[in-house]
């Protein structure tokens, strides 16, 4: 047999990349716990007084600003995915029943996916400024006054809005393309069908797009809540390090679960902080988890129709 | 009576496809406009941004300024943050080529103990949230001498921002992917000519799987460029940052007098380099979203 079992030359083949992986992706993943049960570690002095189960993810989630991130972590997720699928879902049925322009249109809608969230957050925020911005200009066509929506002691919600509206923006390239890709493998003959029986183009839409590209929108829309649950870079981008409008008090930031941990990090030096990072992202990997575990229960169910 | 009803069902199908359209140009100029916010800001004038209450949405060529991408430039070193962009993302492109390239030809091609079970805890580390990672590679960098606040070298902030990128577990799946489309009769037939594995994969396997690994290539190259949270962390100087850490750092002014042309100027300088590389190669960068599952 010319194909026998080469356990060494195989390992020389993975070793680079398992060597990588063991010290920056395996052993990290062990250690995060390692250190989320360690009582007042000092990063200075690499020294823990002992352990503690859960003494950290306790003062994690005591902390005030625990109660703000999951509020804005969950407003993000839960506001911003179902509107940008459904928006997604509607934008590729309309693209993929075109010939005309076709290609400009879909070269247009997938720019958003490889921009910058840092550079056009910057200029979303710029949009919501509130004497120069676009938006304010736009909303004074229709005879609406001026809004401070995210400048000097600009309110939470003016500043969520913003935010809701630029985090819809840059997750709708991905879908629509997902969304088309699916549309294309659906077999013609399903229209075909429908068109010799004159079913008017609501109902395909709702008796035969969806239907078939059922699997696809759960898949879509259980994947984007699990990286939304993720959203940090977006508010920087809008907002800077600071993570709520200028002038504004801790209470009305728009801080989220991974800005938690990054604000952790940043204080590293400070007894017991990396230990609260760690809870925190351990804190943010369950709950991506449950929902990892949604994913494959419906992506085994199937249901199509 | 018949032609009136296919009139009228013609011009039903005529009003839907025109509703399709209008919805779809609204859609796309959603999608424009902060491109077009930006180019347009970049260009005006400091004192028409100012006093121009509202804004006004076009601006004559004669009225551009582009001196205000030069007034960028040298607002923050971003030749600087540019040339070290380039350096760190050849670096960390280069490593990661190489190690993907082994390990995926050793996950399709060769047969060995726990084969199937290594892949698979490979893959399932995909769906674990960076930022669990991040906290120790933190502490491992600073263990390693490649960074501490007080002050770090030239090669030590490129160790700590290039090293721990040296692979990817979604690229080798994605490379393994490529690989295993190709027939095992061309492996057999390398074989029997004695051909070593090393030369069948260097001179057979790579070029046929060449896009898939130009995709790799740019999307990696790409996503040096956005990097901002790590540069921030584990650069110690101000002169070994990255691209993106130059935009919010820069113009940051709590004054109240922002130079807003000047931000989008650099904000622009960030991005038409990543809309240049996607409409050139679009089909490659496309190829491997269609794949990558997590992403917002």
């Amino acid at each position: 047999m010319l194909e026998k079992k080469s356990n060494i030359k195989a390992w020389f083949y993975l070793l680079p990349a398992m060597a990588l992986l063991s010290v920056f992706t395996f052993y990290p993943l062990f250690n995060a716990f390692y250190l989320a049960i360690l009582r007042d570690f000092s990063f200075l002095n690499r020294t823990a007084s002992g352990f503690t189960l859960f003494g950290n993810f306790i003062e994690v989630i005591k902390d005030r600003n625990f109660a703000i991130a999951m509020k804005n972590t969950s407003i993000i997720v839960f506001v911003s995915v179902p509107i940008s699928v459904l928006v997604a879902l509607f934008i590729s049925v309309g693209l993929n029943s075109i010939k005309k322009l076709q290609g400009i249109f879909q070269t247009i809608f997938f720019l958003p996916y490889v921009t910058n969230a840092i550079a056009i957050g910057m200029a979303f925020a710029f949009i919501f400024h509130s004497d120069y911005g676009l938006f304010n200009t736009f909303l004074g066509w229709f005879g609406i006054d001026p809004v401070n929506w995210i400048g000097m002691g600009a309110s939470w919600s003016t500043a969520m809005f913003a935010l809701l509206i630029f985090t819809v923006w840059g997750g709708l390239a991905f879908k629509i393309m997902v969304f088309l890709s699916g549309l294309q493998s659906i077999d013609k003959q399903y229209y075909d069908a429908a068109r010799v029986d004159a079913t008017p183009r609501s109902r395909v839409f709702r008796r035969i797009t969806v239907p078939l590209l059922s699997p696809m929108i759960a898949y879509i829309t259980i994947t984007s809540f699990i990286g939304a649950f993720k959203a940090y870079r977006t508010i920087i981008g809008m907002f800077g390090p600071t993570l709520r409008p200028p002038g504004t008090l801790s209470k009305d930031s728009l801080i989220t679960i991974v800005g938690l941990v990054y604000q952790s990090l940043r204080n590293a030096d400070t007894i017991g902080e990396i230990s609260r990072a760690a809870s925190a992202s351990i804190i943010l990997f369950a709950i991506t988890l449950i929902f990892t575990l949604i994913q494959m229960w419906v992506s085994k169910k199937r249901v199509h129709y | 009576m018949d032609n009136l009803n296919v009139d009228r069902s013609k011009r039903k199908v005529l009003i839907q496809k025109g509703l399709i359209y209008l919805f779809l140009v609204i859609f796309a100029l959603f999608i424009i406009i902060p491109f077009y916010w930006m180019i347009l800001t970049s260009l005006k004038d400091i004192d028409r941004i100012q006093t121009e209450i509202p804004p006004s949405l076009i601006i004559g060529f004669k009225d551009m300024l582009f001196s205000n991408y030069i007034m960028a430039l040298n607002a923050a070193p971003y030749l600087r943050y540019m040339l070290n962009t380039v350096i760190v993302a050849g670096i960390s492109t280069v490593g990661t080529i190489i190690t993907t390239v082994l390990a995926s030809f050793a996950f399709a091609r060769l047969n060995f103990r726990g084969r199937d079970l290594i892949f698979m805890l490979l893959i399932s580390t995909m769906m674990i949230p960076g930022e669990m990672f991040v906290i120790t590679n933190y502490i491992t960098v600073s263990d390693l001498g490649w960074y501490s606040p007080l002050g770090q070298t030239q090669t030590q902030a490129l160790l700590a921002l290039t090293f721990p990128f040296m692979t990817s577990v979604f690229y080798v799946f994605f490379l393994r992917q490529a690989f295993k489309t190709i027939p095992d009769e061309l492996y057999l037939a390398a074989k029997v000519d004695g051909t070593s594995d090393f030369k069948y994969l260097w001179k057979i396997m790579v070029p046929i799987a060449m896009p898939t690994i130009i995709t790799i290539t740019i999307l990696n190259a790409m996503g040096t460029w956005s990097a901002y949270i790590w540069p921030n962390l584990v650069t110690a100087e101000e002169e070994f940052r990255l691209v993106t850490n130059g935009l919010r750092n820069a113009y940051v002014d709590f004054s109240g007098m922002v130079a807003y042309n000047e931000q989008m100027a650099a904000a622009m300088i960030v991005t038409l380099p990543l809309l240049i590389v996607f409409l050139l190669l679009k089909k490659y960068i496309m190829r491997g979203v269609s794949r990558s599952g997590i992403k917002g």
